[in-house]
């Protein structure tokens, strides 16, 4: 039986209910601390099978140019995976009774944005998902931060593969030198946060410490040739006073992930992203206390976020963000997983990207590297309204004309529904439109 | 359940795609306007790099600074002055400043120093306040907001945001409308009715809602053009459309200006949309081109030496762009400080010598004749806003 409880719950930390699903009943911390079956359910090509099609479509390109059979087919490929990674995207979390980790594996792509404009480095995309951040949901989090920093998605978004040591060998002798993109964005965005008392001088001396850190068409890799010589000097404390390696970098992370302003920073930012603009300071400190009391493991932080009792503030101070409220409509109306797994490029497109769009979240391509906006009022504006209203309507006249919107309004929203949204419910004319008023209500679309 | 496979999504509903709504709307009709001067601003996101856009080809450190990002007629630039260059990705706009439409100025920049973040950088850009640190003003609104409230005459439409992303801009208390060419919503009158009761209750839905229906009956849905500025030239053709009705201020943003890498090849795009944009303004506009001023501005310039992949980094000092029939243009409007290592701010950044918002406030002034001492107080607290640099004919 479905409590009031579970569908706040479901709506706070999941992608909402999803009538006749059979729960995760070890409730939401355990679902951070078993291993899920969907994760290898679905195969994908990890990032290296990728980088090798990449290499194969270089090498197709130099030897038959870009109008080559072979070339062109081989950006059909391309194009073809990542049309499944995004189907992939899409059925996890409409299917999975684990919504609370489907919502942290969102939260943490956010928290490390990449929005490649490229094909080249879309193709990543999807083992960037997968296979840097997915794993790493439940240990330290300075595993995630080491994964992310060196893999090929991070390195190339953030311009590292084109920062040079300028007194390294390469620096020397191709009058290049340091992009500073990658060191700044790590501090002020993934870690310490803008606020923190860094300065320009440790950007610069993290620029340092990050060159030689590069990723080519072999792979990434640590370049002693384009690393800056010499120890750098970051936040007060010493790294590097060896020759330059990849373990001075990670030795810094390991510092960063610890440090008592990026535990407040990402308390912060998750009660912020799951219950509200201003969240309640004793919620925020004990999560950060926590986080460093246990040197760093990311269930210490979802363990407060789950049980203090800040995590029962009221409901809808936030709105389901574009991608998110699509999912939590494909629940409602129970999609089921092949009708994902089958659409086309077009359906696709026509069902999700551009719809997506409208509603103001193009997929995979925020404005920066700071991710999508948390504000509600970004998010429920007239044109982006608009564009969710339309797509609401079309799914359910589409997907849901035989359901009893009466029935399905119990289920899925049961006692935070409104009056007026029960009376509106009882006055439509086609089963359909009573789904779709539903979908499109503040309750629904608020969190 | 059993779902036969159906089309996942009518085709229909698809953005941009959709039947216009009526080509007999009605346009609103308001009973009276602030003025027939016009005001488009601009946001450029990403922090352009004002010493490549207008390049000060002229001060003899430049290139030293610079070995590969170069300047001037060896870039093929257009010499505006004898002493600044304008970079051939904006080549279509000459033509506007032969014809005294198009106006710079230089080593200018908000009060944001040091920290160097886009994302407080553009906050502090749109808020209009004078801290150093970004922290915004008390109401933490828009300043575009706040000079509505300083004119006669205004209704809901006489400013628009135009686009699906949110613009700090023009958020605050005074009404405004916010809406996308391709956005639609048409819905039956009796879904209207429905709609209306179960957002009663939420007064952020029920006026979001409100306008969506409103805007729509009065807007045919443009489609998005095809080519690569398609999406661009419909956002400013339904500027241009509500300009030369009822609405006198409108702004947009124009991403693409985060260069940290080949900036000859990254910026290019970005500087076309930015030239479409201003071109489609002006056609379309076409008589109200001559009472319209387009401002362009950005969080912060980059630095001053390019970085170490044919890029640029964040930095302080940059430019801003101003074009429009209303101008007294053709000139690239500074307090040039040199490039010299010494005259740079923090050895790095192009250093500011005056203030955008100073800009901006006369501009203002000028245009819809805001007092200077209201404009300090209300939308540009603490600028100085010195004499007056005469951007417009006003």
């Amino acid at each position: 039986m479905t409590t009031e409880q579970d569908i706040i719950n479901a709506n706070r930390f999941g992608y909402g209910i999803r009538p006749n699903e059979t729960p995760f009943s070890a409730g939401m911390l355990a679902q951070m601390q078993s291993v899920d079956p969907a994760d290898t359910a679905l195969a994908y090509p990890d990032t290296d099978e990728r980088r090798m099609g990449l290499v194969a479509l270089r090498n197709a390109r130099r030897s038959g140019g870009v109008d080559s059979r072979e070339f062109k087919q081989l950006r059909q490929e391309i194009r073809d995976v990542i049309n499944e990674d995004f189907r992939r995207l899409l059925v996890r979390p409409t299917l999975s009774p684990r919504g609370f980790r489907e919502r942290i594996f969102a939260f943490w792509l956010d928290h490390f944005t990449v929005a490649p404009s490229q094909l080249n480095s879309q193709i990543l995309l999807g083992a960037y998902f997968e296979d840097a951040i997915r794993p790493n949901l439940s240990g330290r989090f300075v595993d995630l931060l080491k994964a992310v920093v060196t893999h090929p998605s991070m390195i190339l978004f953030l311009d590292q593969n084109a920062s040079v040591g300028p007194n390294s060998r390469a620096g020397q002798r191709r009058d290049r030198g340091l992009n500073e993109n990658l060191a700044r964005e790590i501090l002020e965005l993934h870690t310490l946060g803008v606020d923190a008392a860094y300065s320009q001088a440790d950007v610069r001396q993290f620029a340092e410490l990050l060159t030689g850190l590069t990723v080519t068409y072999e792979g990434v890799e640590f370049n002693q040739a384009i690393a800056e010589p010499g120890p750098e000097t970051i936040l007060g404390k010493t790294y590097g006073e060896g020759s330059a390696s990849l373990d001075n970098i990670f030795e810094f992370l390991e510092d960063l992930a610890v440090n008592p302003t990026t535990a407040m920073h990402l308390a912060q930012k998750l009660a912020v992203h799951f219950i509200g603009p201003e969240p309640d300071k004793d919620y925020v400190q004990t999560m950060a206390d926590a986080y460093l009391a246990s040197d760093g493991e990311l269930i210490a932080l979802y363990d407060v976020l789950l049980n203090h009792s800040a995590a029962q503030s009221p409901l809808g101070q936030k709105a389901r963000l574009p991608f998110e409220y699509t999912i939590s409509c494909m629940r409602a109306i129970e999609i089921p997983a092949d009708l994902i797994l089958g659409l086309n490029s077009g359906e696709l497109q026509n069902g999700f990207q551009v719809p997506l769009t409208g509603m103001g979240q193009r997929p995979f391509r925020p404005n920066g590297p700071d991710g999508w906006d948390e504000a509600l009022e970004a998010w429920i504006t007239p044109p982006t309204l608009a564009a969710r209203i339309n797509w609401a309507g079309e799914m359910a006249q589409n997907h849901a004309a035989d359901r009893n919107p009466k029935k399905l309004l119990e289920t899925v929203l049961g006692p935070l529904a409104s009056d007026d949204l029960r009376v509106a419910m009882a006055a439509v004319d086609a089963q359909w439109e009573g789904v779709a008023l539903m979908m499109i209500s503040p309750t629904f679309m608020r969190r | 359940m059993t779902l036969s496979r159906r089309k996942f999504i009518s085709q229909t509903v698809a953005l941009g795609c959709s039947a216009a709504a009526s080509p007999l709307l009605a346009p609103v009709t308001f009973a009276a306007t602030p003025g027939e001067n016009r005001l488009v601003v601009i946001i450029l996101r990403g922090a352009m790099d004002g010493l490549d856009v207008v390049q000060p080809y002229g001060d003899p450190n430049l290139a030293g600074w610079r070995p590969n990002l170069i300047a001037g007629e060896a870039a093929g630039s257009f010499d505006l002055d004898g002493f600044f260059s304008l970079n051939k990705g904006l080549e279509e706009l000459m033509p506007l400043w032969h014809a005294g439409e198009l106006s710079f100025a230089h080593a200018v920049s908000t009060p944001y120093r040091d920290k160097r973040s886009h994302f407080d950088g553009q906050d502090l850009l749109e808020n209009g306040g004078g801290n150093a640190d970004a922290s915004l003003t008390p109401a933490g609104d828009g300043w575009l907001n706040r000079v509505l409230s300083l004119m006669p005459d205004t209704h809901v439409e006489t400013a628009f945001a135009v686009g699906r992303e949110r613009m700090l801009l023009l958020e605050g208390a005074q009404d405004h409308s916010i809406w996308s060419p391709e956005s639609a919503l048409n819905l039956s009158s009796q879904a209207e009715l429905l709609l209306n009761r179960i957002y009663g209750s939420d007064p952020l839905f029920t006026e979001t809602v409100q306008m969506a229906m409103d805007l729509s009956k009065t807007n045919d849905t443009m489609s998005m053009g095809g080519g690569r500025n398609g999406q661009i030239r419909a956002l400013a053709q339904f500027t241009a459309d509500k300009l030369n009705d009822a609405s006198r201020i409108a702004a947009f943003s124009v991403g693409g200006w985060d260069t940290h890498n080949n900036q000859s090849r990254s910026m290019g795009n970005a500087m076309e949309q930015l030239s479409e944009a201003i071109l489609v303004l002006k056609n379309r506009l076409g008589n109200n081109w001559q009472r319209t001023t387009v401002m362009a501005i950005t969080e912060f310039g980059r630095t001053v030496a390019e970085n170490g992949s044919m890029g640029t980094d964040h930095g302080t000092g940059g430019a801003m762009i101003m074009a429009g029939g209303a101008l007294k243009g053709r000139k690239v409007m500074t307090d040039w400080p040199g490039l010299d290592e010494s005259d740079l701010y923090q050895n790095r950044d192009l250093m500011p010598t005056s203030d955008v918002r100073r800009y901006a406030g006369w501009v203002l002034r000028d245009m819809f004749g805001i007092p200077l001492s209201d404009l300090g107080n209300i939308v540009f607290p603490g600028v100085d806003f010195g004499d007056n640099p005469g951007v417009t004919a006003g």
